[in-house]
């Protein structure tokens, strides 16, 4: 009887310390895997997924694998906000998404409270200015990239009136905002504001009131879905107004969606497998062959979420899932130390990115780069 | 002016799927006293039925008549056999759970087993668009009001003009005395599910390309044929052909002149009017019930 309990200690012992030695990094993707959403969330956790599996097949981070489960949110921030404290519930090291602003904006202040980092998609400008030391952006917020496109409208499109056209979600509601601050710095007359409704399927009416409006361009700010949708309804009215958007108008899966109707928009875009960039080429090439379909910045944002938790972790030495949102603030990740990373980003104090981006135009079911906007410092 | 105008067009070309569905549920109802809650996944199937058929690698025009075909076996005799027959037995109610169950099932079931993102769909209307009182007015509006129009008037010609049509008719309107003048009732019943199947195939044909294939695309469409049935008469066919034009037209006039927001509520409120002062719909008739 001695022996057996002595021999059972022992493989207890053993297991714990088999334990300690191969303790993974356990992270948490809270996403839109369905609903209006789904085109978001699924391309952000394939992104997920292929890092993950790069950086566990080079030995993982600091030899410790990475071990991602991923939470649906419906595109719902109701459930999101369930999702994240179910999350938080079993400790992860981060928390990633999700990536719809409002979803981001319930779930936020719960992991803020429980000192988890988290690195979301989310672009309302609002996000970064909540005072929260523990969010990340992977992309440009809207005070970063609207001032951007409201110079391009005026400037290069020569657009003295514009309508802006926005869905009614805080993704929509921020760029909106923003957007028609910067209009009214530079002159630009909003001749019609038109909201939409997250989900849409009719844009019979938006259209018409754009064509209406005799406005010199259009800004389009709507998630995916919607945006190929609207897209195929400039098309079918035969409308021949310039359309300008911010990233989601000329996603790839708006561009396979909406088919021809995407030939001609154009966007200012942070992140495009298009860029000529060799990292970025590499990477679609991968995702490609992994997952049969090109990725849109959906994808690239979440490839980009794991390489930053490598990097600060690698930063710090060792795992310290407190330590992550410090090592974080400030730090400059250079494509040339960590190639995952894509492009050079800098991050500020407040979770915000400095990084280069593009001016694109779709030709052909393609986005073809106008201008590459140089990182700012 | 330009601006009303198309308006109205792409009005009455939703209507016209709207009026297709609506059918539908009237037929269904006068037949077979089946309120089918699922209808509205009934016209999001086919169209993932189709591309599945694509994805196998067929051209698609194939696809097409394949779905379709699909669609008339699983939406209609698979339907009428496996979950009408077992349930009217208990009652219109249990049956009505029932098609709510089935609504559930089949966004799950195509979510799960094709994908929860959208596809793209091709169009049999053209593309482009023709100027009409000077007003530009798009190709595929007219080709999808132009099928809608085709679909309604051919059953009505059916319905009226053969003898197939004047049984199913007969059926509808007195099983028991159709069975004395020996009117093959369970066959026109199940021939009304076979049509319907036909309506919302033809439907999904006609809306998924603007619309995309979603596998919540049918909760929308389903809704707005269920009101549109009401509002024009439930026991009626023409009363669920000018709901759904009604209701098509109404809902693009208010997007445009109410608000974006508020456009669903405004055939809401309709259909609160005529419950609350015509409850047989605009067309249809009042029935009365021994109880």
């Amino acid at each position: 009887m001695k022996y057996v309990l002595t021999a059972g200690l022992a493989l207890l012992a053993a297991a714990y310390a088999g334990r300690a030695f191969a303790q993974d990094i356990e992270l948490v993707d809270v996403a839109e895997l369905s609903g209006g959403g789904a085109t978001v969330g699924t391309n952000f956790k394939n992104g997920v997924d292929l890092a993950v599996e790069e950086i566990n097949a080079a030995g993982g981070v600091l030899g410790h694998k990475i071990v991602v489960a991923h939470f649906d949110t419906q595109s719902n921030p109701g459930v999101a906000r369930a999702q994240v404290q179910k999350a938080l519930d079993s400790n992860p090291y981060v928390l990633l998404g999700p990536g719809y602003s409002g979803s981001v904006k319930v779930t936020a202040p719960l992991a803020a409270e429980a000192g988890v980092t988290q690195i979301m998609g989310g672009e309302a400008a609002e996000l970064t200015r909540m005072g929260d030391k523990f969010l990340f952006r992977t992309s440009f917020g809207q005070q970063s990239s609207m001032p951007k496109v409201a110079k391009y409208m005026a400037e290069d499109m020569k657009a003295k009136t514009v309508a802006v056209v926005w869905v009614n979600n805080d993704f929509g509601k921020g760029g909106r905002d923003t957007i028609e601050k910067e209009f009214d710095k530079l002159g630009v007359k909003v001749v019609a504001d038109i909201s939409t409704e997250a989900g849409q399927a009719d844009f019979a009416a938006d259209v018409a009131k754009v064509k209406a409006s005799e406005a010199d361009a259009a800004f389009v700010y709507l998630n995916e879905e919607e945006s190929a949708r609207i897209l195929k309804e400039f098309k079918r009215q035969a409308a021949t107004i310039p359309l300008m958007g911010e990233t989601t108008l000329v996603g790839q899966k708006v561009i396979e969606l909406a088919g021809d109707a995407a030939n001609g928009a154009r966007a200012h875009v942070g992140l495009t497998t298009d860029a000529p960039v060799e990292s970025i080429r590499a990477f679609r090439e991968r995702f490609v062959k992994k997952y049969n379909y090109v990725p849109d910045h959906n994808g690239i944002k979440g490839y980009l979420a794991i390489y930053m938790i490598k990097a600060a972790t690698e930063k710090m030495g060792k795992l310290d899932p407190k330590g992550v949102a410090d090592a974080l603030h400030g730090l400059t990740i250079k494509a040339a130390d960590q190639p995952g990373i894509l492009m050079d980003v800098t991050f500020d104090e407040n979770g915000d990115i400095d990084r280069q981006g593009f001016l694109v135009e779709v030709e052909n079911g393609r986005q073809i780069i106008k201008q590459i906007l140089p990182k700012l410092h | 002016m330009s601006s009303l105008f198309d308006l109205v067009i792409s009005g009455l070309a939703t209507g016209a799927i709207y009026a297709l569905v609506a059918i539908g549920f009237t037929l269904l109802w006068q037949t077979s006293q089946t309120i089918n809650f699922a209808q509205g996944e009934f016209v999001m199937l086919p169209a993932f039925l189709m591309l599945a058929v694509v994805r196998a690698g067929a051209p698609f025009w194939l696809a097409i008549i394949v779905g379709a075909l699909l669609s008339i076996a699983i939406l209609g005799i698979a339907f009428k056999k496996l979950l009408v027959d077992p349930m009217l037995r208990h009652g219109v109610l249990p049956l009505a759970i029932a098609t709510m169950a089935l609504s559930v099932a089949m966004k799950e079931s195509v979510k799960q087993f094709f994908s929860a993102e959208a596809q793209p769909f091709p169009s049999i209307a053209p593309s482009g668009s023709v100027s009409i009182l000077g007003s530009p007015v798009s190709l595929q509006s007219l080709g999808v009001f132009a099928f809608g129009l085709a679909a309604v008037i051919g059953l009505n010609l059916f319905l009226e003009r053969t003898s197939s049509g004047r049984q199913m008719q007969a059926a509808a309107q007195n099983p028991t005395v159709a069975r004395i003048v020996g009117v093959p009732v369970e066959r026109m019943i199940m021939l009304t599910f076979v049509i319907n199947a036909a309506l919302v195939a033809l439907a999904s044909l006609l809306v998924t390309p603007i619309y995309l294939a979603k596998f919540s695309s049918g909760e929308t469409l389903g809704q707005a044929a269920f009101i549109a049935a009401i509002v024009g008469g439930f026991n009626q066919v023409r009363g669920a052909i000018i709901g759904g034009l009604a209701i098509g037209v109404l809902d693009n006039l208010a997007a445009a002149y109410v608000s974006t927001q508020y456009r669903a509520a405004v055939p809401l409120a309709l259909l609160i009017v005529i419950i609350l002062f015509r409850p047989e719909g605009l067309v249809g008739r009042s029935e009365e019930r021994t109880v």
